[in-house]
């Protein structure tokens, strides 16, 4: 790829990029949020067209103009999010589109399949239907998709978000079956072990600027994040002493069940300290949304209780029955950063100010809301988080991930909260704006507050936490210490319950 | 150099923003773009001047002093309507029922003036107000209370409601039939007038004015500065937020339903009492349809809802002189109104939207 460029309105995604991709070789494709990584491949894969540039494929100049294109060309792209229908099988989803031969021949198919999945290593069954298969399985079947149209150049954006270690330790073993066979695979991650574990070589990009390329084996993680910032980052994250403890939150045998009749979480029972960052961890959808909502009164509980004891109160407070508005009147100063940032903390449609108006409008007097005290704060949050934006009356919608999150943060913050609650709180956040959340996470900590990170990389919650919860489809099945436990045993307790770990 | 054919005709890119005065050059070039379109069909169908026809058009609307006060009583008719559908569907519930509320306002409106003829005629035109607007809230209540008791489905709720409310209508008809056996109400207090919005400054629809003006007025700052404005615009734009922010979706909706329902009641009694001083099925018109569009185009500004109004009105009236004066049908008076609102509507994706042919493109580069 030769000075490819690409901009969406006045944002230049890509500027003048040039990369090269080498036979039988993985490479990982490095950089902060928005510095056009995807944007990149998606050129390359036929999802977007470039402004100006070159694509010269065996050195002769190809134009890729549909995904059919690259297909043609034997370039295959697994998306983050997936691309598979549900309702219909694993073998139905491989060629769905592909029209190879009038009627769909799936003995045929699931031939071909089975001999793509013993060649690299994949299992897979070929007539599980796609809403049986959980989160691992959907993405091997994407990548036996790409491979059963003969793709030689693999594109994976952000493949381990959605794994757990031991599945990612799967993933990698395929990847290098499949560099023994030749093919070429682009990796694209945030995780600087994985790309010192997996890749043989290393592309930076900054702020849709190419910056350079590396071999693994020459570099380290601490100069490839500089590479990726452009200034020296530390990478440790702190985790400071608080002396003192105070117990916020006392919930027993929570039991929520959705309206489906699906029991989400079944007797959680745990407690959360002022002056501590309890972690959460889980396979996704484990049961930590419905764990934080029960708290925050967005959620029926079934039955259990949830006692929250302010910060100078001596008596505990019952939760459960109280729905947010009652919580909020009954004086409990919670924050809660949700997964769902534009859908549920923040209205994306609406200005910074009127955002932060979200926990204040009903302060103050008389039937006119007061836009004064919101504006500051907005503009207060924008210089403190450094937040990039045009001014305080642009849709939150229209920031960067990352901005939008410093917004979301910056304002519950600011309700000076004794009990804060994120979930996924760095979810697609560059190295600077993750470093910036975990910072204010231990300031809050050290006031006193009782922090509960819900989170998936595992490294960050071992380094960041003082004490981590696990769940497994909606059970706890246990609570170590953050200090001394390791990523391999927290991996584990989040697919099986703790008793079988002790007995495996 | 890359060839011509790996670049697509057309590149279509969402604009970040767009200074106003382009969005508002954008608008009026559509609106010239659907009058030449306008023009090409008149002439080809009826060989007319079409400059001719847009002259009786204007003719029609605002020729002389009684039409154009009559296309301001329309304007403010429709005027009042929408301000009374914003609110509702700021928060983005589908209230069709207009019509219906309107046309049970206007029944309590002739109700009061029918059976209290003799009382001041101020008592009497508040207490007509207020039966109205009564009327139209609890017309509007009924869905929302459903909807936000059971989650109902409030387009179809609303839209019975206007069956329900003209079976009523019809019923009102009936029990008030004037003369015997003329199967309508016929003008009601003909010649004491009681219950007539009376003559301001020799106009009789000044105080149509006044009271509508007045409620744009209300509406927009109740929309723009009021808690309760700031909590419709959140549940309209994500429940799930509304939520989170400990918003009480349920009261918000029987709340602004009932604000809308009321206001569309006291469209009803402007209808009656400031108008055509008569109940009939027709009241409304179809005015409760048509005012969804003005709404929905003046992104609920109170204020642009008045120049839609205006040009909807303007439209309406002009279309029906023309069709008239040329002996045409109905139906054209339709298709030019329908041609203006696609331009119009169709707009928006030139406002939001980058649209750059291939040849642009190149010399740009």
């Amino acid at each position: 790829m030769i000075d490819i460029t690409k901009t969406f309105g006045e944002v230049v995604a890509n500027d003048s990029v040039c990369l090269d991709i080498v036979e039988g070789e993985i490479l990982s494709l490095l950089g902060e949020n928005g510095s056009g990584k995807t944007t990149l491949m998606n050129m390359l894969s036929g999802i977007y067209m470039p402004d100006s540039g070159r694509i010269l494929f065996h050195g002769k100049e190809v134009s890729i103009k549909s995904p059919k294109d690259a297909f043609d060309l034997g370039i295959g792209m697994i998306h983050q999010h997936f691309k598979l229908v549900d309702v219909l099988s694993a073998a139905e989803n491989i060629v769905l589109g592909l029209n190879e031969t009038p009627l769909v021949d799936l003995k045929h198919v699931r031939a071909r399949v089975k001999e793509i999945c013993n060649r690299y290593g994949f299992v897979i069954n070929p007539d599980k239907k796609v809403y049986d298969m959980p989160v691992s399985e959907k993405q091997t079947l994407e990548i036996v998709k790409v491979l059963y149209r003969g793709a030689d150049i693999l594109i994976l954006d952000e493949p381990t978000a959605v794994l757990t270690p031991q599945e990612t330790a799967k993933l990698f073993s395929v990847m290098r079956n499949m560099r023994e066979n030749g093919k070429s695979i682009i990796i694209i991650t945030h995780k600087l072990h994985e790309v010192m574990e997996i890749s043989d070589r290393v592309a930076v990009l900054r702020k849709g600027k190419y910056i350079g390329d590396i071999a693994t084996c020459a570099t380290n993680p601490q100069q490839l994040t500089d590479m990726m910032v452009g200034h020296s980052v530390s990478l440790n994250i702190d985790r400071p002493d608080v002396g003192e403890l105070r117990e916020c939150l006392r919930v027993s045998g929570l039991t929520v069940v959705d309206k489906d009749g699906v029991t989400k979480l079944d007797n959680v029972s745990f407690t959360a300290n002022g002056g501590e960052i309890l972690g959460i961890a889980g396979i996704s959808g484990s049961g930590q949304k419905e764990l934080l909502e029960a708290v925050a009164g967005l959620q029926i509980v079934r039955s259990g209780g949830i006692q929250y004891t302010a910060r100078d109160a001596q008596k505990p407070m019952e939760l459960v029955g109280m729905n947010a508005q009652a919580i909020k009147a009954a004086g409990v100063v919670l924050a809660f950063v949700p997964e769902d940032r534009l859908g549920m903390g923040l209205v994306g449609s609406m200005d910074l100010s009127d955002n932060m108006m979200l926990r204040s409008y009903s302060k103050g007097k008389g039937p006119f809301a007061r836009r004064t005290p919101p504006r500051h704060l907005a503009e207060q949050v924008i210089e403190e988080l450094e937040v990039v934006t045009p001014g305080v009356s642009i849709p939150v919608r229209r920031l960067s991930g990352g901005n939008v999150q410093k917004i979301l943060v910056g304002r519950e913050l600011a309700q000076h909260p004794s009990l804060l609650m994120t979930a996924y709180a760095v979810r697609g956040l560059d190295i600077n704006t993750s470093y910036a959340i975990y910072r204010l996470m231990n300031e809050q900590k050290k006031t006193g507050t009782a922090v509960v990170f819900v989170g998936e990389d595992l490294d960050v919650l071992l380094e960041l936490c003082d004490r981590i919860l696990v769940l497994c489809a909606g059970k706890v099945s246990g609570i170590v210490d953050g200090r001394n436990t390791t990523k391999e045993k927290v991996g584990l307790m989040m697919t099986r319950l703790s008793e079988e770990v002790k007995n495996a | 150099m890359r060839k011509d054919s790996s670049e697509p005709l057309v590149r279509i890119s969402k604009r970040a923003t767009i200074a106003s005065w382009k969005a508002w050059l954008i608008r009026i070039a559509a609106l010239f773009a659907a009058l030449v379109i306008c023009a090409v069909i008149i002439y080809a169908i009826t060989k007319m001047n079409p400059l001719k026809v847009y002259g009786t058009m204007f003719q029609g609307a605002f020729g002389t002093s009684k039409r154009l006060w009559v296309t301001i009583r329309d304007i403010m008719m429709m005027q009042c309507i929408a301000i009374g559908l914003a609110p509702v569907f700021k928060m983005r519930f589908w209230n069709i029922g207009a019509e219906g509320q309107i046309l049970v306002g206007g029944c309590a409106a002739a109700a009061c003036m029918i059976y209290f003829p003799n009382i001041p005629l101020g008592l009497l035109l508040a207490l007509m107000a207020i039966s109205s607007a009564v009327a139209g809230a609890i017309w509007g209540l009924i869905p929302a209370i459903f909807k936000a008791k059971w989650n109902t489905n409030e387009t179809l709720f609303t839209l019975m409601m206007n069956y329900v409310a003209i079976q009523l209508t019809s019923y009102c008809v009936a029990l008030w039939e004037n003369p015997y056996g003329s199967n309508s109400v016929g003008i009601i207090n003909p010649v004491s007038h009681s219950g007539w919005l009376p003559s301001v400054f020799g106009q009789a629809y000044t105080l149509n004015v006044v009271i509508v003006l007045l409620l744009s007025l209300l509406m927009y700052v109740y929309l723009r500065y009021s808690k309760q404005g700031f909590e419709i615009a959140v549940v309209g734009e994500s429940e799930n937020t509304a939520r989170y922010a400990g918003i009480n979706v349920g009261k918000v909706i029987i709340r602004t339903m009932a604000i809308s329902g009321a206001v569309c009641g006291i469209a009803g009694f402007l209808a009656v009492s400031g108008a055509s001083h008569t109940i009939s099925t027709s009241t409304a018109g179809g005015k409760g349809f048509t005012a969804i569009i003005v709404a929905w185009m003046a992104k609920f500004n109170a204020w642009v809802m008045l120049l839609i109004s205006a040009l909807i009105v303007f439209l309406e009236r002009g279309a029906v002189e023309i069709a008239s004066a040329y002996n045409l049908s109905n139906h054209v008076s339709e298709m030019i109104t329908g041609i203006i609102l696609f331009f119009l509507i169709g707009s928006e994706f030139f406002i939001n939207y980058n649209v750059k042919f291939r040849g642009a493109a190149r010399r740009a580069e």
